[in-house]
């Protein structure tokens, strides 16, 4: 019967999403008395998920399936399920996982919950906990089918290890027709993406131009976080629309995210308030922001941020 | 080319969420329903290939009278004519159901529906009605081409865009971008004057059975007040990150 999970990679190596994935298909595998699946699609080394509960591997290995199709994936995980007798199906919620998930619940016939938080409450009926209204809720839902997909929201689970010894065996589904051809990719590949990032470095409108958006970049880069900006930022043309955080842009749900220069506006608060710490940096004690953050600092973007990254330097150095 | 742009009716951004009925069901008093801002982007661009490569659009949601208000804003801002599918929604699945039945009979070459709507989120929708119809599907799009059955669209990932061909017919899952946001539309008299005489046409539902259940709803705890670090002491935002919040 077993939980199936769909372990994402990139360039062969699995995303931290995926380990967190697996970590919560255990949860509900231990709940349900049953054991782990995880169906990887041209994952180099397939070892690490082992550490995270997993007992057996399906690998997928097809030079068909290199660059994303959400039909031909949804197809592979399917045939997975379909193989293991899956009664839940859980996915990560990338923008790839995403755009599959709903191709899949059909595929299936199953109730899909996204944007889940937890573990489920029960299992039977299996209800789960999910945001609503833009983060301004939740709603606990139950899904009535008997095979059941769910989407788990990036960063709300965690990462929990333990050890299982997988077995692994190659897997070949049949791929249907893709109906969409990648033609271009236009992505940058060195830097961490809002999606993965535990840490999310956001500035606003309070920054005055992009070419002052250097300091950002060196914050980010000694917290090892991704850059964000609020929609003003993005519609002038300083920064790309892919960084764009809100009700419109994207959603972040990371550990910690610091707001540099943004006033807080309901609908940026729409799109961070599934992270956990909240940081503002803002010359304006009156910005609304600082009612939604955890830590504040009232002070110019100009002076705090060169500061706080000396200081971040120093803790790392003395840290390492 | 046949459009059809599906529409959700759902609360302003700024309104209030409360609950009612032992927190079961959302608090309508007071609140404001608008057109979901991510098909207001797909509208537009259906607005767009109307005036620019000649297309019929209509509008369709699955609600009950309440939405009516919204299409007809719908059909002022220049669609032809909307369909009210006459029941009410209760999840994800059961909508697509509904929207499949109304394409299949409706004949639509491309569909534009949001990427998600801002009350649940779910962000479900298209991708089931594209699966359902046998469409192909394209998410999270920033752009689109139609040129005869084939269509170019751009999609956001994570980190970056991409552009896919692809042929009709389509469902497209929009969001900003699609347009921009300068060129939205906003009803002027005469287009509400003659969207009083556009047809709205109610239709009965399939009786789709939704596959989830909402059984009741919470808000998040109330959060502390912000501690307020003097910016010239930042080895204490550091400390605090560390010991306090454990994030760094
Ligand atoms: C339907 C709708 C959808 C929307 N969706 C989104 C969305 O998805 N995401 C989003 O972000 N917005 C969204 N908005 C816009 C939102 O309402 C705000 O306009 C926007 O978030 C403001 O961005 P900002 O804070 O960068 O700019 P501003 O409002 O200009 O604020 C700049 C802030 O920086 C501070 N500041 C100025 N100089 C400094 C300095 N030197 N150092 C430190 N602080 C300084 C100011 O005090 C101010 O608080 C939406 C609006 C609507 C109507």
């Amino acid at each position: 019967m077993s939980v199936l999970v769909y372990t994402e990679s990139e360039n062969g190596k699995f995303k931290k999403t995926a380990l967190e994935v697996a970590s919560y298909a255990k949860a509900v595998a231990t709940q349900l008395g049953t054991t782990v699946t995880a169906v990887t699609v041209n994952a180099a080394d397939t070892s690490e998920l082992a550490n995270y509960g997993v007992d057996k591997i399906l690998n997928v290995t097809n030079s068909a399936l290199e660059k994303f199709s959400a039909k031909s994936y949804a197809a592979v995980i399917k045939q997975a399920a379909e193989k293991e007798g899956a009664k839940v199906v859980v996915v990560s919620q990338s923008a790839d996982s995403k755009y599959l998930a709903p191709l899949l619940a059909v595929g299936l016939d199953a109730g899909y919950a996204s944007n889940v938080m937890e573990a489920p409450s029960s299992t039977s009926p299996f209800t789960v906990k999910r945001t609503a209204f833009t983060n301004k809720a939740f709603n606990i839902t139950t899904i009535n089918t008997d095979v059941k997909v769910v989407g788990l929201s990036n960063n709300s689970f965690g990462l929990v290890e333990s050890s299982a010894s997988a077995t692994s065996e190659d897997f070949a589904p049949t791929l249907p027709e893709a109906g969409v051809t990648v033609q271009s990719v236009d992505k940058a590949t060195d830097t961490v993406t809002i999606a993965d990032a535990e840490i999310v470095v956001s500035a606003g409108r309070g920054l005055k131009g992009p070419e002052n958006w250097g300091m950002i970049e060196e914050l980010a880069g000694v917290l090892g976080a991704a850059t964000a900006c609020s929609k003003p930022v993005s519609d002038l043309g300083w920064r790309p629309h892919s960084e764009h955080v809100g009700q419109t842009g994207k959603p972040v749900a990371a550990n910690l995210y610091i707001a540099i220069g943004i006033s807080g506006a309901i609908q940026h608060l729409a799109g961070i308030n599934a992270s956990k710490v909240k940081v503002v940096i803002n010359t304006d004690p009156e910005a609304p922001f600082f009612k939604a953050a955890d830590y504040g600092v009232v002070g110019d973007a100009f002076e705090v941020v060169p500061a706080l990254i000396e200081k971040l330097k120093a803790f790392k150095a003395a840290n390492a | 080319m046949k459009i059809l742009v599906c529409i959700s009716h759902v609360p302003d951004t700024t309104s209030k969420i409360n609950f009612t009925d032992g927190d079961s069901k959302f608090d309508t008093n007071g609140v404001q329903y608008v057109i979901n801002p991510n098909d207001e982007f797909g509208l537009t661009r259906a607005m767009w290939f109307k005036e620019k490569q000649g297309a019929s659009v209509d509008v369709v949601n699955v609600g009950g009278a309440e939405t009516e208000p919204t299409l007809r804003k719908a059909l002022a801002i220049g669609a032809d004519s909307a369909i009210r599918v006459n029941t009410e929604a209760k999840d994800g699945f059961q909508v697509a159901k509904e929207l499949a039945k109304v394409v299949k009979d409706g004949g639509y070459d491309l569909v534009i529906a949001g990427r998600e709507s801002i009350d649940y989120n779910g962000g479900m929708v298209p991708g089931m009605l594209a699966e359902l119809t046998g469409a192909n599907f394209v998410t999270n799009c920033i752009n689109l081409e139609v040129e005869g059955t084939n269509a170019t669209a751009t999609r956001e990932i994570d980190g970056g865009k991409e552009t896919v061909a692809t042929s009709l017919p389509l469902v497209i899952g929009g969001q900003k971008g699609l347009v921009e946001e300068s060129d939205l539309r906003i009803p002027n008299m005469r287009g509400i004057m003659m969207a009083r005489k556009k047809p709205l046409n109610v239709v009965d539902a399939a009786n789709a059975e939704p596959e989830t259940a909402s059984i009741k709803f919470e808000k998040p705890a109330p959060k502390g007040a912000v501690t307020l670090v003097d910016a010239g002491n930042l080895d204490e935002l550091v400390n605090l990150l560390h010991n306090e919040a454990k994030v760094i």
